[in-house]
């Protein structure tokens, strides 16, 4: 029996714009996912402790601040730090192209600038998943 | 049970949280190996008091669990919080969204938070939280808190699984009429009238009380006269004679509490009639039948959850199946009759004892 794909959607850093992180937990929700949503104002701290406590696939974070190459790695390595750097690390926000590379060179996934279909996201997770469950977890 | 999972289990006892939290997803998701994680844990469990948290959407059980949590935490104890929301009949996907108000406690090193989606159960809880429960159980946490889905009248899973269910209602959640109704507020150990400082507070609570007595019969022994002083509860000392004796009692009434969830007022009263239950519990044999009552539906489900795949895995009788389908239309044969074949030619074939994957 194929279980569901579960994400962590989470907002972090200091401003308050999380419509976009609503709207992809929304579709990720419709898509079929369980998505563990945290809200806004999120340390990598408390976003890498739930992602490994809720055991997910995925970890979705979205980036307005400009924080971007410091957020994602940060939450990479304390996710590492807990033996889990298998979990997928995706997003999206206002990230400059070479930062987007710069970030993938580090092991982030992909990541999505504004305007982007959620279909795109969403698309790009499940052949993610699909890629990687025959060997299990 | 292969190297794999001996090693998860090695890290599980060694209180590792991520092990934990792989351990609860294997039993979640009835992955490979679920029977061998939920035989080492079995032995194990009994320590934790489970805690069951159940009302109306909006009435504050997110915010309650974690002011609980809190407290639970502060006393030196470790606590599991399982929180479950819907899952879509739709499409399957769930938004869990409990975390959100659970912020202030989320870092503490002695709390794990499991967020899990129903997946088509309607009790209130999913499937498998009963199980999420004993893993938490054996793992060595103290206290565990599930929080259900926001509830109507009827979903009640969560008195079978709970050591103590708390029903938490608000001022909003209707007349005295709805606490007359049966359901959830049969299944309360303790009520929990939150957002106490709204209008229709105090008018709830009496509801409540004047049903619990109703029920008890009793209707008005907690009830001040309607007219002039009520002297015994302007007595203090009978007050407290009156209380001791409900301590020692081998029957338990529900206490009706008032909290305001968003300054903390009235938890540590919850906290307190939480433990009073538990006392209850372990002196009247309440608790030893609770759980024995717990392992025998353990047992009950597994048995009609393999019955069902055997049955319905069984190509043969499928097939059999659908060729009686044409003589049921034309009315030659009966439902009945055809479910009682069905049953016998499984018993002929071995298919319920014969062990399937």
């Amino acid at each position: 029996m194929s279980r569901p794909i579960r994400v962590l959607v989470a907002k972090p850093g200091l401003d308050g714009h999380d419509r976009g992180a609503k709207v992809v937990a929304a579709a990720l929700r419709d898509a079929g996912m369980e998505v563990i949503y945290t809200g806004l104002h999120q340390t990598p701290e408390m976003i890498a402790t739930a992602a490994v406590q809720e055991d997910v696939d995925v970890v979705g974070l979205s980036v307005l601040s400009g924080a971007h190459m410091t957020l994602f790695p940060r939450v990479r390595a304390l996710l590492a730090e807990q033996g889990r750097d298998d979990i997928l690390i995706t997003g999206g926000g206002i990230i400059p192209a070479e930062d987007m590379a710069a970030l993938e060179a580090l092991g982030v996934g992909k990541l999505f600038g504004p305007g982007t279909p959620t279909t795109d996201l969403i698309d790009y997770i499940r052949s993610w998943f699909a890629a990687r469950e025959p060997q299990g977890t | 049970m292969n190297d794999r999972t001996a090693e998860l289990l090695a890290a599980f006892d060694a209180g590792r949280i991520a092990a934990l939290a792989r351990v609860v997803s294997i039993i979640e998701d009835q992955r490979a190996g679920h029977e061998a994680v939920a035989a080492h844990c079995h032995p194990r469990v009994g320590r934790a008091r489970r805690i069951g948290l159940t009302g109306p959407p909006g009435a504050g059980k997110s915010t309650l669990t974690t002011l609980l949590a809190e407290t639970y935490l502060a006393q030196g104890l470790r606590v599991g919080i399982v929180a479950v929301d819907p899952t879509s009949p739709f499409t399957g996907g769930a938004l869990l969204g409990d975390r959100v108000r659970m912020e202030k406690v989320a870092l503490h090193p002695g709390l794990f938070i499991r967020s899990m989606a129903t997946r088509g159960s309607l009790g209130g809880l999913a499937a498998m939280t009963r199980e999420v429960c004993d893993v938490l159980d054996a793992f060595g946490l103290d206290r565990i808190l599930v929080e259900t889905v926001g509830v109507g009248q009827s979903e009640l899973d969560i008195a079978r699984l709970a050591d103590t269910s708390a029903v938490i209602l608000v001022p909003e959640s209707g007349d005295a009429i709805q606490t007359l109704k049966a359901g959830v507020m049969e299944i309360a150990d303790c009520f929990v009238v939150n957002k106490g400082d709204r209008p229709g507070a105090d008018r709830l609570c009496n509801d409540i009380e004047v049903m619990l007595g109703l029920r008890g019969g009793a209707a008005l022994a907690g009830i001040p006269a309607h007219h002039g002083v009520d002297l015994k509860a302007a007595n203090p000392k009978a007050r407290a004679r009156a209380a001791a004796a409900r301590d020692d009692a081998e029957s338990w009434t529900p206490p009706v509490l008032r909290t305001i969830g968003a300054t903390g007022e009235g938890v540590p009263a919850f906290v307190t009639a939480l433990d009073r239950h538990f006392a209850y519990l372990e002196r009247s044999g309440a608790l030893r039948e609770r759980r024995r009552m717990r392992l025998r539906e353990r047992v009950r489900d597994l048995v009609e959850r393999s019955v069902r795949r055997r049955l319905w895995h069984d190509a043969a009788l499928t097939a059999w199946l659908e060729a009686e389908l044409p003589g049921l239309e034309r009315g030659e044969s009966t439902p009945q009759v055809v479910a009682e074949a069905l049953l016998a030619r499984s018993v002929a074939a071995g298919t319920l004892t014969e062990r399937t994957p």
